[in-house]
């Protein structure tokens, strides 16, 4: 078989434009937009929950399920708060009726009585989304329709959600559902619209004992980001490794 | 070598070529990587606007003081002084071009969420003013004894 350098030359070049077809499907990116893409995080939002100040009256709740339009009457919550009795025996009382939406008002736990000598602590923790900084929820989203934004912030895309529940699934604290009207994912923004205009979330203004802060990180006279640093804090299950940036002061070891 | 055995290849070039078309048309430009990385930045940019533009509902007590400045006064110098006034009335939204009243919530329950009694030993709900509902002349409104801005026993 003779083969002539002119065919040589056709047939490379043909394999090299069918090589680099596929590759076309990937973008270059120009230099400003690849320093977009490092970006200049110059803030950091971060919670703060002082359970030791929470007394379960769940305005909280009502405040962000009003402000945000999640259907007030459906059983699903952006926020919520349980309460966790401890009995003298050892046993843990735990509940969160309708995720505290109306408060606490009964001391009766899942129709059971507690008599008040029996208990030997009580308490509130109030429970959000922990915007992580290593999100699972976004890492299994199969069309980019949730993601992280430079200051923090995990969104979900409504236009883009195919709702196929992955991310529901994967959060380790549970806090996304299913939203009813818009039937996609749903979940805490930290009231994006609200703290990007300088206003605190709507949760942390009905708060009346400071129970509920938030801060940025990236500023170290930020009262929050100082407590951060100067006391004894915790966050949930840190044994998942997505770096939950909920803070918690007076976290027991018994919350979940 | 012969043509038809190219044909294959010729008709999996086309469809690549649709399917790259057809990403092209459908994918709205500002998709890529917005964010940190492209594992949790990976987005439409525009999606970030839909939530900024999200209204406002809550204004925060200081809004009220234009109009209702009696209220307001007299509940910063009471023991609710650290209660939102939308905590009981609601959010408020455009007041009062719309809604022109807010809500007034005469129900025990919104009272309740703080003051029915919880024993709680080292909880800040146990050290609040706590009373028993069914104890605690039940059936009337709160707001018949207690003024709901200046509760202060001592004004009662
Ligand atoms: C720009 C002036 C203005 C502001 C600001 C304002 N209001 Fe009003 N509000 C009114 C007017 C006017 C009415 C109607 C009063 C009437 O008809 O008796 C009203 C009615 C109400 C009522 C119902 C009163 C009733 O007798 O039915 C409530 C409750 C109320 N406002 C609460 C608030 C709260 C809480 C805020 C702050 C978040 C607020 N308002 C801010 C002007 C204002
Ligand atoms: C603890 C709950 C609570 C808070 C906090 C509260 N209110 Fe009220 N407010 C009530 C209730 C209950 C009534 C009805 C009182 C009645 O009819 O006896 C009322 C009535 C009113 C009225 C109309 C009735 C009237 O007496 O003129 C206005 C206006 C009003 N509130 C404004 C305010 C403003 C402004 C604030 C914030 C400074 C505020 N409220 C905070 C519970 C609250
Ligand atoms: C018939 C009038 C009346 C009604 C209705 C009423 N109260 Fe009272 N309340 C009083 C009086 C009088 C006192 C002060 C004397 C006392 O401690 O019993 C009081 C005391 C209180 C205290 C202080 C208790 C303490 O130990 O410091 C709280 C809190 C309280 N009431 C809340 C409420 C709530 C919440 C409601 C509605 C569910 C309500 N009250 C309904 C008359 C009333
Ligand atoms: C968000 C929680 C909350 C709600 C809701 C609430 N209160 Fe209070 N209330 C408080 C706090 C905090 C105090 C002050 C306790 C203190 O100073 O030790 C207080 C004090 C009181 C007192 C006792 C004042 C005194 O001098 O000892 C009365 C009476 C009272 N509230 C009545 C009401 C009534 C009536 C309502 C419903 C209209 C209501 N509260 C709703 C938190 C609340």
């Amino acid at each position: 078989m003779s083969f002539s350098r002119r065919k040589f030359l056709v047939t490379s070049l043909k394999g090299a434009i069918g090589a680099a077809l596929p590759i076309s499907a990937f973008r270059l990116l120009s230099p400003a937009e690849a320093r977009a893409v490092v970006g200049d995080a110059s803030r950091r939002w971060v919670f703060l929950v002082d359970t030791t100040k929470c007394v379960g009256c769940g305005l909280c709740v009502k405040a962000c399920k009003k402000e945000n339009e999640v259907p007030y009457d459906a059983p699903v919550t952006r926020t919520w708060v349980e309460r966790y009795v401890v009995t003298r025996d050892g046993q843990t009382h735990i509940d969160s009726p309708n995720g505290a939406r109306d408060g606490f008002t009964d001391p009766r736990i899942d129709d059971q009585e507690i008599p008040a000598e029996e208990i030997t602590k009580a308490f509130f923790v109030p429970k959000l989304c922990n915007q992580c900084e290593n999100p699972a929820c976004v890492q299994v989203c199969p069309v980019g329709a949730t993601f992280q934004t430079r200051d923090g912030v995990v969104l979900v895309d409504r236009n883009w959600c195919i709702g196929c529940g992955y991310c529901i699934m994967a959060c380790p604290y549970g806090v996304r559902f299913f939203h009813p009207v818009y039937k996609v994912a749903e979940k805490c923004t930290f009231c994006y619209h609200r703290i990007s205009k300088g206003l605190e979330s709507a949760c942390v203004q009905a708060c009346p004992f400071e129970a509920r802060r938030m801060g940025d990180l990236r500023n170290m006279e930020d009262p929050v980001t100082q407590i951060i640093m100067n006391e004894r804090i915790a966050v949930l299950k840190d044994e998942y490794g997505t770096k939950p940036q909920v803070f918690y002061i007076g976290l027991d070891a018994r919350v979940r | 070598m012969k043509k038809h055995a190219l044909k294959p290849l010729w008709v999996a070039l086309t469809v690549i070529a649709l399917v790259l078309l057809a990403r092209y048309v459908m994918v709205p430009k500002d998709f890529g990587v917005n964010g940190r990385n492209f594992t949790y930045g990976f987005h439409r940019q525009s999606a970030i606007n839909d939530w900024l533009v999200v209204p406002v509902k809550y204004k925060g007590k200081e809004s009220c003081n234009e109009c209702h400045d009696d209220k307001y006064a007299e509940n910063l110098e009471s023991r609710h002084r650290l209660l939102e006034c939308e905590n009981c009335h609601g959010p408020a939204l455009e007041h009062p071009e719309n809604p022109e009243r807010l809500v007034i919530d005469l129900s025990r329950d919104l009272c309740l969420r703080c003051h029915s009694k919880l024993d709680y030993p080292n909880s800040p709900r146990g050290a609040l003013p706590g009373i028993d509902p069914a104890e605690h002349n039940a059936g009337l409104a709160c707001s018949e004894c207690h003024n709901p801005h200046r509760p202060d026993l001592e004004d009662m």
